[in-house]
């Protein structure tokens, strides 16, 4: 069978961790903001996955784990957060929503 | 028995915690038994150390125990340590004991104010602190006791704190009382450094008097810096403007405090550092000048006021000034002697005072009464008494002590003519004022408002009958110093004799001193018919006198105008300096350099202001460039 190199797992997630940053910096909608940062996330998740392949170890594995996690905690917290903010100012553009402004 | 003194003040102080915390809550009967039996424990305590005392051979007549070590410092040490000796347990009894009668008083006195509770953990807290200060072992732990009798005149005065007049009356005593602080801590710091440069780092009386040979130098600005504190705790001029208005707070606080022991402690501080006062004749002199001086100022004021309790103020006053001049001529056990005896007849007065205007319904202006001995039968005998007692007429207690200092202050190397001469006289202007006031208030006809009138009441037994063993008191008090030449043993001056050394260094001659005590009993009685002549036989010669004299009068009425020269040489100037220094020093130069630093770092925090956006995405731009920047610098210039 085809032996994909590592090396190109590698660079797929820097290329999706690069589209989901520029992502959450220029999309204006908070939901597809919060998609790119789970683009982000996973992104790290498939870096972590290959370079366990490279070492032929076990622990890139189990931070998988964990980064699934958080992540699906989070993505709870922050709709919810999003919800309110809608409720409260009628929008979810993250360009109109300042209120920790110093 | 050395390791229980402390029990004689502790007994107030339980009492004062207990009546502090729980006062409120519990019913007023339990308060009233807290209060009185407290002081009453106090009382018994000392009565057995009294005899424990007398069992001693006279010589070792001195019981001193340490209760822990206060304050440890190098060398200095001090303890908070408690001593009896002769001199202490008779202020002791005088403190505790009057203290209870006066407690008991303040039962029936007191018994419809709000503050019930409040007035009785104060006075608990008064005598608690009183008691201190006579039993401390050292000058530290007494001047914890001076200051605390001080704070609870404070609260005491301004017990009423709604009205105006009380409250202020208060701050004054409290102002007035400081300045003459600051001369006793001077007094202290002074004594303090003088014996440490010379290797004795102590502050306890004992240790003081063994070592008082090095202080031979010092000793007449120590002495005088300490009797500056005694003119302001005992009411002496020139600081002696506070007690007068002290009158504003509740009788019964102005027979205990203001008349019975507070005002006592200066006599008792020089009577306890008399080895220091024997080194320094110049202070003695001092201090029987400023005595006698006092004592005939205040006596004048007494005749023109019409305030019954401002009466008694200034007697108290002028009676203090006896007791200095007693201490100032070096007859300790006789300055002694009269604050005893004061202490019975004073609170005497004070308490018949109150019972009067208990009666009147708050009424204290002699104007508008007269005629009350039928209204009053316990008061008026009972304040008669007293009068007899101050007056010194013989018989009463004090004709024996007045007598003693007067022939003391003849007969002394300290005293002499003049002082002599100036306190007979006082003798004969305090009988009058003392019967003008009498007269005025029992005798005559009736002035009363029609409609305290029909309110009037004899005071119930609780007040009647503290006044009656006071009133035994004032008149078997002096039975203690009967005087050798009247046949007695001077037992009072004998038991003293441990503190004091003996008096009787010069012989005494007894048709000399016979005749000078007729003399002053001549004065006193001429007072008393001089009184009689203007009050009770033709009131119209007082009236006309007052017209004929209006200036003189006005200016003595106006206490010859004190308050207002010292209000106008120093509390104007000081509240000036205190406007000047609030403008510019606290306003302009504190708050300006607080305020300052605020204003300066909310204008560095206005200037990163902008980079706080509130946006999200423009931190999350940063946090990518940073970490570009990161990566880049790491790329360039660290993996190569």
């Amino acid at each position: 069978m085809l032996e994909v190199p590592a090396t190109l797992f590698l660079l797929l997630s820097g290329v999706l961790f690069v589209v989901g940053a520029i992502g959450v910096i220029t999309r204006r909608n908070g939901i597809v903001v919060f998609m790119c940062i789970e683009l982000m996330l996973n992104a790290a998740n498939l870096a972590f996955v290959s370079s366990t392949r490279l070492t032929q170890g076990l622990e890139g594995m189990v931070f998988v784990f964990f980064v699934m996690a958080v992540a699906a905690a989070e993505a709870a917290v922050g709709l919810a957060i999003f919800v309110m903010i809608f409720r409260l100012k009628g929008t979810i553009n993250v360009d109109e929503i300042n209120l920790l402004k110093g | 028995m050395d390791g229980y003194i402390w029990l004689i003040p502790s007994f107030p102080a339980v009492g004062f915690i207990l009546n502090g915390l729980l006062g409120k809550r519990l019913p007023r009967h339990f308060v009233s038994f807290v209060g009185c039996l407290s002081v009453l424990a106090s009382f018994i305590v000392s009565l057995a150390f009294l005899l424990e005392l007398l069992k001693l051979p006279p010589e070792a007549r001195i019981l001193e125990g340490d209760v822990f070590e206060w304050i440890v410092s190098g060398e200095f040490s001090t303890a908070v340590g408690f001593r009896i000796d002769p001199l202490s347990i008779v202020m002791c009894l005088v403190v505790s004991g009057v203290g209870f009668l006066i407690h008991v008083y303040s039962v029936g006195y007191m018994h419809d104010d709000p503050g019930y509770p409040r007035y009785f953990t104060y006075l608990n807290l008064f005598v608690f602190m009183m008691l201190t200060l006579v039993t401390a072992n050292n000058v530290l732990l007494m001047f914890v006791g001076w200051e605390g009798v001080g704070l609870c005149s404070y609260l005491l005065i301004g017990f009423w704190y709604e009205k105006d007049s009380a409250s202020n009356a208060g701050k004054k005593a409290f102002i007035v009382n400081r300045i003459g602080d600051y001369g006793f801590l001077l007094g202290i710091f002074l004594l303090f450094v003088t014996l440490g440069l010379r290797g004795v780092w102590t502050l306890n009386f004992a240790e003081i008097e063994r070592h008082r040979e090095l202080l031979t130098a010092q000793a007449p600005l120590i002495t005088l810096l300490f009797f500056i504190g005694a003119t302001g705790k005992s009411a002496q001029i020139p600081l002696y403007v506070w007690l007068p208005d002290a009158m504003e707070g509740p009788t019964p606080v102005s027979a205990l405090i203001h008349a019975a022991t507070m005002v006592t402690a200066g006599v008792y501080m020089i009577a306890r550092l008399h080895f220091l006062y024997d080194m320094a004749p110049q202070t003695m002199y001092v201090v029987a000048l400023i005595g006698v001086l006092t004592a005939i100022f205040a006596a004048s004021i007494g005749f023109a006021q019409y305030d019954i309790k401002r009466v008694l103020a200034y007697s108290t006053i002028s009676q203090l000034g006896y007791m200095f001049t007693g201490v100032g001529v070096g007859a300790y056990a006789a300055g002694v002697f009269h604050l005893m005896t004061h202490a019975f007849f004073k609170a005497l007065l004070f308490l018949g005072a109150g019972s009067v205007m208990h009666a009147l319904a708050g009424e204290l202006d002699m104007r508008k009464m007269g005629g009350l001995r039928r209204y009053l039968p316990t008061t008026y005998w009972t304040f008669f008494v007293a009068c007899l007692a101050i007056a010194g007429i013989p018989g009463f207690s004090g004709f024996l002590s007045k007598d003693e200092i007067l022939w003391r202050a003849f007969s002394s190397p300290h005293g002499g003519l003049f002082i002599y001469c100036v306190g007979l006289v006082t003798a004969g202007m305090t009988a009058f004022y003392m019967f003008r006031l009498l007269f005025n208030t029992f005798h005559g006809g009736e002035r009363l408002d029609p409609h305290v009138r029909h309110h009037i009441h004899e005071s119930p037994k609780v007040m009647t009958v503290p006044l009656v063993v006071l009133a035994v008191l004032s008149v078997v008090g002096g039975y203690v110093g009967v005087p050798h030449v009247l046949g007695g043993e001077a037992r009072f001056e004998r038991f003293l004799e441990p503190v004091f050394g003996s008096a009787e260094t010069e012989a005494r001659s007894t048709s000399l001193e016979l005749s000078l005590m007729a003399l002053s009993v001549v004065v006193a009685l001429l007072g008393i018919y001089i009184a009689y002549r203007y009050y009770v036989a033709k009131p119209e010669l007082a009236r006309s006198f007052v017209e004929r004299h209006e200036r003189l009068f006005a200016t003595v009425h106006n206490k010859y105008y004190v308050d207002e020269l010292y209000g106008f040489l120093f509390v104007r100037r000081l509240l000036q300096l205190g406007a000047f220094l609030k403008r510019f020093i606290d306003e302009a130069l504190i708050d300006g350099i607080v305020n300052g630093i605020g204003y300066f770092l909310r204008g560095i925090g206005g200037l990163i202001r902008f980079l706080q956006s509130g946006y999200v995405q423009a931190y999350a731009f940063s946090i990518v460039v940073g970490a570009i920047v990161v990566i880049g610098y790491l790329l360039i210039r660290v993996i190569p």
